[in-house]
């Protein structure tokens, strides 16, 4: 009898361990958008996750698959980042000067509260889309890792490239622009 | 004696009610409140968004706003995960169970154990009984020291 209890609880002990284990390698491996940034950048191209979020600079909701037909330069920002601010204006102008190509410039302001970003908006005077995603659910989808981080998506709604942090410095935004060709190519 | 403890009832209930319709503390709401970046509590980060998060805990205050008021307009920028604590219901409530189940268990194999453990020494008289033949040879060598 007490080498049954034994024998139950030695199978007890050694099931959860392996459940640890296997949630310890599911963890580690289980796809956390981090991929994307690594996919785009082998030139794969990986679909960009859909997302729906509120906007800041009008009434209702986009829905990010609702630009496929267009390029899409997606910046992730907050109010409280200061290489945002650097980095707004370089944003508008981009916007401003190809949208007629068939760009949209969508600025996903997250972890922000709305009414920092609304001013931010304004003091910037940002006219392209932006969308408020204040628990920064979809970041995790992204891969995001900090802040800014801007993904480049071509017509068909694929990562043609992904650029963390700001993009400054020639080299950057070489490459940053070359992306941009890419993705207005039909 | 039942008009006394009436009036200790009424008086009970009136200082719980004067409680908490005290105006809620920062400190303790930053303890209780995550950054949403660093995702730690408030009063351990200094991240940007965690001071911005402080300052708006200062003008809720300073404006009468409630613990309730502040915490749902926090979730409603950050959403429920700026609460530290998980909530009460649904997912959140295995949070509280698990740890109070862990606790139950262990405390039932500990009196399982401590049962078997008991069975299985042997009386306590019988442990001390020494050999005769080495009883004796003690009993002598003691005798020695005898006056």
């Amino acid at each position: 009898m007490a080498s049954r209890a034994r024998l139950v609880g030695q199978g007890v002990a050694i099931g959860l361990v392996a459940l640890l284990f296997i949630l310890l390698t599911w963890s580690l491996f289980a796809d956390d958008g981090g991929d994307l940034a690594a996919a785009a950048a082998r030139g794969d191209r990986p679909p960009a996750p859909d997302f729906t979020l509120e906007r800041l600079d009008e009434e209702g909701d986009l829905q990010l698959s609702s630009l496929q037909g267009k390029a899409v330069v997606l910046n992730v920002w907050a109010s409280w980042c200061i290489p945002c601010k650097d980095e707004a204006p370089f944003l508008e102008e981009l916007w401003r000067e190809n949208r007629s190509r068939g760009l949209v410039v969508v600025g996903l302001d997250a972890k922000d509260f709305r009414v920092d970003a609304k001013r931010f908006a304004k003091r910037f005077d940002l006219t392209f889309p932006l969308v408020y995603d204040g628990p920064g659910d979809t970041l995790g989808d992204f891969g995001v890792t900090g802040f800014p981080e801007s993904f480049v998506i071509d017509r068909e709604g694929r990562v043609v490239g992904a650029f963390a942090g700001a993009v400054d410095g020639e080299d950057v935004r070489e490459r940053f622009e070359a992306a941009i060709e890419q993705a207005l190519e039909p | 004696m039942i008009r006394i403890v009436l009036l200790a009832l009424v008086a009970g209930v009136v200082a719980v009610g004067s409680a908490s319709a005290a105006p809620p503390n920062a400190a303790d709401l930053e303890a209780e409140l995550v950054c949403p970046v660093c995702e730690t509590t408030l009063d351990q980060s200094n991240a940007p968004v965690a001071e911005r998060m402080k300052a708006f805990l200062r003008v809720r205050i300073a404006a009468g706003d409630s613990e309730r008021q502040i915490k749902d307009a926090l979730v409603a920028e950050f959403g429920p995960g700026v609460i530290a604590e998980p909530p009460g219901g649904g997912f959140g409530l295995l949070a509280w169970l698990l740890p109070l189940g862990a606790v139950v268990g262990a405390a039932v194999v500990v009196a399982l154990l401590i049962r078997r453990w008991a069975r299985r020494t042997p009386p306590t008289g019988e442990a001390e009984r020494l050999d005769p033949e080495l009883e004796r040879m003690v009993d002598e060598e003691l005798a020695r020291f005898d006056p």
